[in-house]
């Protein structure tokens, strides 16, 4: 199996007033091509923490990061990050506006912007509100926006950050269910952030366990359940259970 | 949400019930005798001249020149406060080296520096227009300079992360971002200069203006055409607020749920 990212034992270390923290301590992980891991943890895990530093955001204090090979430095048109605040769409541009930023930034002409603008649009059932200002659309419809901009420019790598934390527990599920399908149509390799582990069981194929302060790696695992999966399950409910062994000591 | 706020009838004869209360008690005051009929002019007479001095183009061109000044100097001074705003806003070094300067010279009301324009420049439009800009510029700086740092870091990281430079995130992201505090500081700019122009005629202009009437129709006591310039002064300033800048807050930060749209 080729490996989409590689962390070699990163650790991030901020200073405060206080002096230095270390929220993040020799993390390894590997994450397969076109798989969907899930990062879980309790809050102060660091789990922000990684994936700021996939993104480019942070820059590890200590080990490296692999994507594609390469090390990553700063961010790139390799990734693409969605955030847990609606807030992340630009105001001033419609949703289809706003999906065609990363290809404005790469110099895509406008009718072949829009074209595309609209395919992610309707990737996440979203074409009828293409002209809409970001004010006018719901969270759950912000999100997808939010996630058909980072596919748009097409990354090899979309990274998540509790995307779905702020919605409500019906459209949490449908945008799940939706998550599942884009990623099975667009087969990209995803890491996303959660700390709800139905969540995580319902999505992952990969999963990284993290404990808290510092920042540490407690468990990883496969989960090959079949697909749809079906939260009301047996061996959904005891996939949940042995996850679970490792977030309670 | 509301859109474009609509026209209501309610409203219309709430704010004409406030202006027709505004014009009894002038009545009342006018007709007590306190002053005499040429100081305190009953409405009726204030009514004519400004009728007389709309009909026969005169009152209209001394707004036109009052308005000009204004347009003309809001111009000016926006070449230099939004650059220099979006400047202070983005880089340190600028930020400390010009926000001292700022401050001290932001409290001095514009009038308190006609005189000395006056010296430098003598009786006229340029004496005008420099009071007008030093009115407008320092809102402006101020706002510009508080929008750009409040622009979401949020929107700065996302487009960061969708591959934009420096040059796409300050064009694409920073400028629209700001623009809810651009407008607010055109707005407030415009606010002082109204104010400051008047002042400035009054004491700095040659033929044309607003102010000019005033000071003109104060040598020959015509409290009636004083007082119909003060309404041409107050209803000018006023629909240039309701429509140049409704209009473009509409257009804009509005329409983009960035501020709630204005109330009518």
């Amino acid at each position: 199996m080729v490996e989409a990212i590689k962390a070699h034992n990163i650790s991030y270390e901020y200073e405060t007033a206080a002096g230095a923290v270390l929220a993040v301590k020799d993390v390894s992980f590997s994450v397969d091509d076109a798989a969907f891991m899930c990062v879980l943890g309790p809050s102060g895990c660091g789990k922000t923490t990684i994936l700021n530093m996939l993104a480019g955001f942070l820059t590890p204090t200590k080990g490296e990061i692999l994507i594609g090979g390469k090390a990553v430095a700063g961010q790139g048109q390799d990734r693409g990050v969605v955030f847990q605040d609606f807030a992340q769409l630009f105001p001033w541009r419609t949703a289809r506006r706003n999906v065609e930023f990363g290809l404005e930034m790469r110099g895509v002409p406008p009718a072949e912007r829009r074209e595309t603008a609209l395919k992610f649009l309707r990737l996440v059932k979203l074409e009828k509100f293409a002209d809409a200002y970001p004010h006018q659309l719901s969270g759950g419809m912000q999100q997808r926006v939010a996630i058909s901009r980072s596919l748009a420019y097409n990354p090899a790598v979309l990274l998540m950050d509790e995307p779905f934390a702020a919605l409500d527990a019906m459209t949490r599920e449908e945008m799940q269910k939706l998550l599942t399908e884009v990623w099975q149509a667009t087969k990209k390799t995803v890491v996303y952030i959660t700390h709800n582990v139905a969540e995580a069981v319902y999505l992952a194929d990969q999963l990284l366990v993290l404990a808290a302060h510092p920042g540490t790696v407690k468990a990883q695992m496969r989960l090959d359940l079949p697909r749809p999966r079906d939260a009301l399950s047996t061996e959904f409910v005891e996939a949940q259970r042995e996850v679970l062994k490792h977030l309670v000591h | 949400m509301t859109g474009t706020a609509r026209f209501s009838w309610k409203a219309f004869w709430r704010g004409t019930a406030g202006v027709v209360a505004l014009m009894v008690i002038w009545e009342t005051f006018a007709r007590s005798g306190i002053f005499s009929a040429a100081l305190a002019p009953p409405l009726a007479s204030i009514a004519i001249s400004l009728w007389r001095m709309l009909l026969d183009g005169t009152m209209p061109q001394h707004a036109l020149y009052t308005l000009g000044r204004v347009v003309l100097g809001i111009a000016l001074s926006c070449t230099i406060a939004i650059p220099l705003g979006m400047l202070m806003g983005r880089v340190r070094a600028v930020e400390r080296f010009f926000l001292p300067p700022v401050s001290v010279l932001m409290p001095i009301p514009s009038l308190a520096w006609v005189p000395l324009f006056i010296l430098w420049f003598g009786i006229g439009n340029t004496a005008t227009i420099l009071v007008v800009i030093y009115a407008a510029t320092f809102p402006m700086v101020y706002n510009v300079w508080t929008g750009v740092r409040s622009v979401n870091p949020l929107w700065l990281r996302a487009a960061a992360a969708m591959g934009a430079n420096r040059r796409a995130l300050f064009r694409k992201v920073v400028l629209p971002a700001a623009l809810p505090f651009v407008i607010t500081g055109l707005r407030l700019s415009f606010g002082r200069a109204w104010i400051a122009v008047v002042g400035g005629e009054l004491l700095a202009s040659p033929v044309w203006g607003l102010g000019k009437v005033i000071f003109d129709a104060k040598e020959f006591l015509n409290a009636d055409v004083m007082i119909a310039a003060l309404i041409v002064i107050g209803a000018v300033g006023l629909l240039c607020e309701r429509v140049v800048f409704q209009a473009l807050e509409h257009a804009t930060v509005a329409r983009w749920g960035m501020v709630a749209a204005a109330k009518r």
